[in-house]
């Protein structure tokens, strides 16, 4: 909610018991984790800009989530949530994040250099290659929270930082409210144009409050760099192309978010950071690296094997279909991803990603041939 | 002063303390590098930096503020601690329709109509028809008695139907309730219809905790609500937690029905088929003024002024938050060029038979009253029962070849 919540002292006047949410039917992080004594000791409290407890809490609240799948069910406000309500998020992120402790350091790596290889998988099999993460600007709100004045003044900031890239990153902002249906159209069909969310967990977290006001995305003209401003996060930025050659992807991935980072910094801004939670953005899952590198991949042979997933554990990919998350593969062509976010850096997962997706084509070729893949299964990464 | 002053912000009535202070102080609010507390941050955004965006926006609210009433009202809170901006978001996060004119804000509790009277008093104007809240008074009218000619011709109205809505006082309303209130509000309520007897005995499904056999039941008696998807809704906030004490409770008789906690505290339904609209009036008034009894025993009340009459979540539910109408076949009439006309001039609404924003399917028609505030419930109900009257008249003149006539319009409290 925009400025100080002081509802929450209200609230105050009730017992803790009066207040805890009913997570009997609930299976998310968030209701894992967050018990009645654990509600009592947080709910007074609030983060600086005055976030609370059942802000945060609320979309998880809203969403008892699904029996197969694990939703997070909890969003931060603003960078101070992850400290002020660390008794909640740190056990979430230890459990969405493989372990990870509240004592652990994450590592950023965003020296494209260090990637060996990744500029040679098969376009035969691999369609497209796509790296995409998210950035905070340190000081304001996260969409959960923000207020219009802020979301406005994120949008101009970011404007003028993408107007000063330039070279091969030389491109265009398109307000979501401003552009003309031939803009509209071009970006549908570019596939670059994002919606107001659809999704209750979403919905309910308050982050498509005041849409389309201070939403647009930007990108260079070669169509191969994208910037989605004010949608789940500040920014989310990808970069993608046709083919297999990742490297090249990773290469302008590293080389524009720096220099999109310099931008902010030549205007006294920074990106929201630090040494346990890498960087921070709105929802726990996406901490650390916050990066999703990924392939379209022909895989129509190993995806009806029975050791396919066994596979995709093994090099710590996960798979999607071609809409992305919570789609199906159409066509034997799967979205293949790193699985983790926190406690890797950028080039450790572009690495595994690249690494094993080399293996998955190798596979896919021996049984294209009839051959066996035994001899060829990983070691568990 | 830093040490006294962190002591105070633990404490209640923070809000108060922190309007209170100085610009000096924006510096002890500021930590490093961090977000901006509450208080620095009114003073980094004006409200113009705020002002939100209502270009192709077609609402009440958005035809009402204007930057210098959200500069005023910005940075006040009702006694709740709600704002402005929580009132408006609906309005600001839905345009609304070129065709159908939306509220666009809700209360959030009683004070939101006094706190925001600047926005919310044009809004009612709008909304209501012309009238001025400001100064005019809206008249409560509950004796059934008073009601003519309250008995249908079974051959044309189908169902007869009484609704209406009741907030409970002290407690803030659904868009910003807290989940103990949002308890407080079932409990109160369910203790209260725990007390009804003779044909007004029933019982209560809480929606969180119903078998599936009570569920289909519901279902197959027209009487469960479920989570509301309209936008309009869910952007102000009152879905959440959904289901938490949620529920319906009804007589033995399915003739009275309770929604507790759905768009507002409680929403209150006499029904039953045929055409005894007096009669479905009759155990309308007879069962709110007992449950209305039965709160006060406990030391409650419902929220009511003579300016705004019952207090609702929605402006547009305001004074008696009364609906009355019936199902009726009018193929006849339903078909003739005039209808639309007729029914505006007897202030009266179609709908389809799935209710607000359906079609009608055949020739059977919902048929209820405009009007909400301004006119009292038993003037409202009979303008219903003389209007359907009317247009069964009407119907059957048309069946044998007959002409009709477009009535003189009913008169209106002048804008």
């Amino acid at each position: 909610m925009p400025f100080g919540n002081t509802h929450n002292q209200m609230k105050m006047k009730y017992s803790s018991e009066q207040e805890y949410p009913d997570l009997s039917k609930h299976n998310n992080h968030m209701a894992k984790v967050l018990t009645p004594a654990m509600y009592e000791r947080l709910r007074s409290k609030e983060t600086p800009s005055g976030f609370t407890l059942d802000d945060v809490i609320q979309t998880g609240v809203d969403n008892p989530g699904h029996p197969f799948i694990m939703t997070v069910g909890c969003v931060a406000g603003d960078e101070e949530t992850y400290e002020v309500f660390k008794d909640l998020l740190d056990p979430v992120i230890e459990d969405r994040h493989g372990g990870y402790k509240p004592t652990d350091k994450h590592k950023t790596d965003l020296n494209s250099d260090n990637l060996k290889g990744g500029d040679d998988l098969d376009p035969n099999y691999v369609l497209s290659s796509r790296v995409r993460t998210g950035r905070s600007i340190r000081g304001f709100s996260l969409p959960p929270h923000c207020s219009r004045g802020e979301r406005r003044a994120v949008e101009k900031l970011s404007i003028e930082a993408l107007a000063s890239l330039s070279g091969d990153l030389k491109g265009k902002y398109y307000a979501l409210k401003n552009m003309t249906e031939a803009e509209q159209q071009q970006l549908i069909d570019d596939h670059f144009l994002f919606d107001k969310p659809v999704s209750p967990l979403l919905l309910a977290s308050g982050m498509a409050r005041d849409w389309p006001d201070a939403r647009g995305i930007w990108h260079n003209d070669n169509k191969t760099f994208l910037v989605w401003v004010n949608e789940e996060d500040h920014l989310r930025v990808i970069s993608m192309q046709k083919g297999g050659n990742m490297k090249e992807v990773f290469t302008r991935f590293c080389t524009g978010l720096t220099k999109i980072e310099s931008l902010f910094k030549e205007r006294g801004h920074e990106f929201m950071w630090n040494e346990h939670l890498g960087y921070i953005l709105t929802c726990p899952s996406n901490l650390g690296t916050g990066l999703r590198a990924g392939v379209h991949v022909k895989l129509p042979n190993l995806s009806k094997n029975a050791k396919f997933e066994e596979v995709l554990k093994k090099l710590r990919l996960q798979k999607r279909g071609t809409g992305g998350v919570d789609t199906a593969a159409v066509g034997g062509v799967f979205d293949i991803s790193n699985a983790d976010r926190l406690g890797f850096s950028e080039v450790d997962l572009v690495q595994m990603v690249v690494d094993g997706v080399k293996l998955l084509v190798d596979m896919e070729k021996r049984l294209e041939k009839g051959q066996s893949i035994d001899d060829l299964m990983p070691a568990q990464k | 002063m830093a040490s006294s002053f962190t002591r105070l912000i633990s404490k209640r009535n923070t809000a108060v303390l922190l309007a209170g202070l100085g610009t000096g102080t924006a510096g002890f609010l500021l930590s490093d590098n961090s977000s901006l507390a509450a208080e620095a941050k009114k003073k980094l955004y004006p409200p113009s930096s705020d002002y939100p965006d209502l270009r192709k926006h077609n609402n009440c609210m958005a035809s009402a503020v204007t930057p210098a009433i959200y500069a005023k009202l910005r940075d006040k809170v009702t006694p709740n601690n709600w704002t402005l901006d929580q009132c408006i978001q609906t309005g600001v996060d839905n345009p609304g329709h070129p065709f159908i004119k939306t509220v666009g804000c809700v209360a959030g509790d009683e004070e939101s109509y006094e706190v925001f009277a600047e926005l919310f008093d044009p809004v009612i104007k709008d909304r209501h028809n012309g009238y001025d809240p400001r100064v005019m008074k809206h008249p409560t009218d509950l004796d059934a008695s008073k009601i003519t000619h309250g008995m249908f011709d079974e051959n044309y109205v189908l169902s007869s139907r009484v609704r209406t809505g009741r907030s409970i006082r002290g407690l803030s309303l659904p868009p910003a309730c807290s989940r103990a209130e949002r308890r407080e509000v079932e409990r109160v309520v369910v203790t209260a219809l725990a007390g009804l007897k003779g044909d007004l005995a029933g019982r209560y499904y809480s929606l969180g905790d119903m078998t599936d056999k009570e569920q289909q039941q519901l279902i197959d008696d027209h009487f469960l609500f479920d989570k509301p998807v309209s936008p309009l809704l869910t952007c102000a906030f009152m879905a959440r937690d959904w289901p938490d004490a949620r529920g319906i409770w009804h007589n033995n008789d399915k003739t009275f029905l309770i929604w507790v906690n759905e768009e507002d505290h409680t929403r209150v339904i006499s029904m039953e088929k045929g055409g005894n609209m007096k009669r479905v009036f009759e155990r309308f008034c007879n069962g709110l003024k007992q449950v209305e009894h039965l709160i006060q025993e406990r030391g409650w009340e419902f929220m009511w002024n003579e300016r705004l009459g019952y207090i609702l979540t929605c402006p547009s539910n305001l004074g008696t938050g009364l609906r009355a109408g019936v199902h009726v076949r009018l193929p006849k009439l339903s078909k003739d060029p005039r209808f639309s006309k007729i029914l505006d001039n007897l202030r009266l609404q179609k709908r389809g038979t799935g209710g607000v924003d359906t079609a009608a399917t055949g020739d059977t028609f919902d048929i209820s009253n405009l009007d909400r505030l301004g006119k009292s419930e038993v003037e409202l109900v009979q303008l219903v029962v003389d209007g359907v009257n009317y247009l069964i008249e009407c119907e059957k003149r048309l069946e044998k070849g007959q002409d009709i006539k477009i009535p003189s319009p009913i008169v209106q409290f002048r804008k």
